[in-house]
C-alpha cells in the first residue's frame, strides 16, 4: 500500500524516472514518512489506552527490596515497556536511591528504557522485520544486564552527589491517564499529539538522511566498509559518530534501513542505532544533576565497549 | 482560591503544563494560586518520580505527562 503510494507520487505524479539517484531517495523518503507515522499514530494510541498500567512509580514498588538478580530483570523489562521522558531521570535516579534499589539496577533501568521501547519495535517490526527487532530487543537487554553490573564492578556509588542520599521521598498515587475507557482514550490522542510534536521533527531528518543514503551513498562503498568483510574498525566508528549524534530510537530507523539495504554489516548497524537512540550526550548530561564527572564518564565508556561488542558479536555471527 | 504545583525541574514538558493550567484558568476566569515547584527534593518528597506532575491543595493528582485540557479543566472547578 505504502510502495503504490509512493510509486504514484513519484513516479505518476512527478514523472521521474525509476532507477534515477534522486527517483529513488524521494520513493524511499515518502514511503517511510507515510508508514512510519501511520505506525507512530496507532502504537502510540495503543500504548496510551494501556499506559495507566506502567509508570515509573510502579516499577520502584515491583523491583524495591527484590533479590539483585530479579531487580536487575524487572528493571529491565519493566524499562522496555515504561516510557519516561529524559527529563525524568533525574527523579527517577533519586527515586530509585531512595527505595534501596542498588545502582547498578538502577543504571540497568536508565540504558534499556531509551533503547527498548514499543515504538522502536513496532516500527523496526514494520520496517526492517521481526528478526531484526528480535536481535536489537536481545542486544538492548544484554546492554542493559551487562552494562549495569559494570556500573557496579566499578563502584560508581562514590561518585554519587551527596543530597542524593537524603532526599526522603513522601507516597503519593499519581493518575497519569484518565479513568474509565474516555478517560483512557482521551489521555492516549494526547499522548499521540504530544508525542508526535516531538519527535516528528527527528523522524523527517531521519527518513531524509536514510533517503539521501539510499540514493547518493553508493553500494560498492558501503560493502568496502560497512560490510560484513570490511573493516574491524568500522563498528566502533559507528558508535563514536552515533555518541554527538542525537535522535530518538525512532528516527534512526529509516537510516538503518537504507545502510542494511545497501549492505551493511547487521552488526555495525545495530551499533549504531544504539549508539544514537541510547548514548546521547545531552541524556547524559542531564544525570550530572546527580552524578560526578568519573560516574558519567565511566557511563558513556562502558556503553560504548558494550555497542562496540555487540557490533562485533553479531558480524561474526552473520 | 486552589493551589496548584506544577512539579518539574524546568524541563519544556514542564513548561508548557505550567502554560496550559494559567491559559486555562485565565479562560475559565478561575484564579488559581499557580507555583512551580522545581527543587528536586520538594518534588520527591511529595511522592513523584515523573515529571512533569501536579499536585492541587497538596494532592498530587497527575504525573509523567502534559495533562489534556479536560483534565485541567476538572482541577479548577
Amino acid at each position: 500500500m505504502f510502495d503504490w503510494l509512493a510509486d504514484t507520487i513519484v513516479y505518476g505524479a512527478l514523472g521521474l524516472t525509476e532507477g534515477e539517484r534522486l527517483a529513488e531517495a524521494l520513493h524511499f523518503f515518502v514511503m517511510d514518512t507515510a508508514k512510519i507515522f501511520a505506525l507512530l499514530v496507532v502504537v502510540i494510541y495503543v500504548m496510551g489506552l494501556l499506559r495507566a498500567l506502567m509508570s515509573p512509580e510502579r516499577v520502584r514498588a515491583y523491583v524495591r527490596g527484590k533479590p539483585r538478580w530479579l531487580a536487575r530483570l524487572l528493571a529491565i523489562t519493566l524499562g522496555a515497556v515504561t516510557p519516561f521522558c529524559s527529563c525524568s531521570s533525574v527523579p527517577l535516579f533519586i527515586g530509585f536511591v531512595e527505595a534501596g534499589i542498588p545502582l547498578g539496577v538502577t543504571f540497568s533501568f536508565l540504558i534499556a528504557s531509551p533503547m527498548i521501547n514499543e515504538i522502536a519495535v513496532v516500527l523496526l517490526i514494520g520496517i526492517l522485520g521481526w528478526e531484526l527487532a528480535l536481535l536489537y530487543v536481545a542486544a538492548g537487554v544484554l546492554v542493559a544486564w551487562f552494562g549495569g553490573l559494570a556500573m557496579e564492578w566499578l563502584r560508581t556509588e562514590r561518585w554519587v552527589e551527596d543530597y542524593v542520599w537524603k532526599i526522603q521521598m513522601g507516597e503519593a498515587q499519581p493518575t497519569a491517564a484518565g479513568k474509565g475507557w474516555k478517560g483512557r482514550h482521551r489521555f492516549a490522542v494526547e499522548e499521540v499529539r504530544e508525542i508526535v510534536r516531538r519527535i516528528w521533527k527527528w523522524v523527517l531528518i531521519g527518513i531524509a538522511v536514510g533517503a539521501a543514503f539510499h540514493g547518493f551513498v553508493p553500494g560498492e562503498w558501503v560493502t568496502t566498509y560497512l560490510g560484513a568483510q570490511g573493516d574491524w574498525l568500522a563498528v566502533p566508528g559507528a558508535v563514536l559518530l552515533g555518541i554527538p549524534l542525537y535522535a530518538n530510537a525512532t528516527g534512526i530507523i529509516p537510516v538503518a534501513e537504507a545502510m542494511l539495504g545497501k549492505g551493511a554489516a547487521v552488526g555495525t548497524t545495530l551499533a549504531f542505532m544504539m549508539s544514537v537512540a541510547a548514548l546521547s550526550l545531552p541524556e547524559i548530561l542531564i544525570l550530572r544533576k546527580v552524578i560526578r564527572w568519573p560516574a558519567l564518564a565511566l557511563f558513556a565508556g562502558v556503553l560504548a565497549v558494550a555497542f562496540t561488542l555487540v557490533g562485533w558479536t553479531f558480524n561474526l555471527m552473520a | 482560591m486552589k493551589t496548584i504545583q506544577v512539579l518539574g525541574s524546568g524541563c519544556a514538558s514542564c513548561q508548557r503544563t505550567h502554560e496550559l493550567i494559567e491559559q486555562t484558568a485565565r479562560e475559565q476566569g478561575v484564579e488559581v494560586d499557580l507555583r512551580k515547584v522545581e527543587d528536586m527534593a520538594d518534588i520527591l518528597a511529595l511522592g513523584v518520580m515523573s515529571t512533569p506532575a501536579v499536585a492541587v491543595d497538596g494532592t498530587v493528582v497527575h504525573s509523567g505527562s502534559i495533562p489534556d485540557r479536560q483534565t485541567v479543566l476538572g482541577w479548577l472547578e
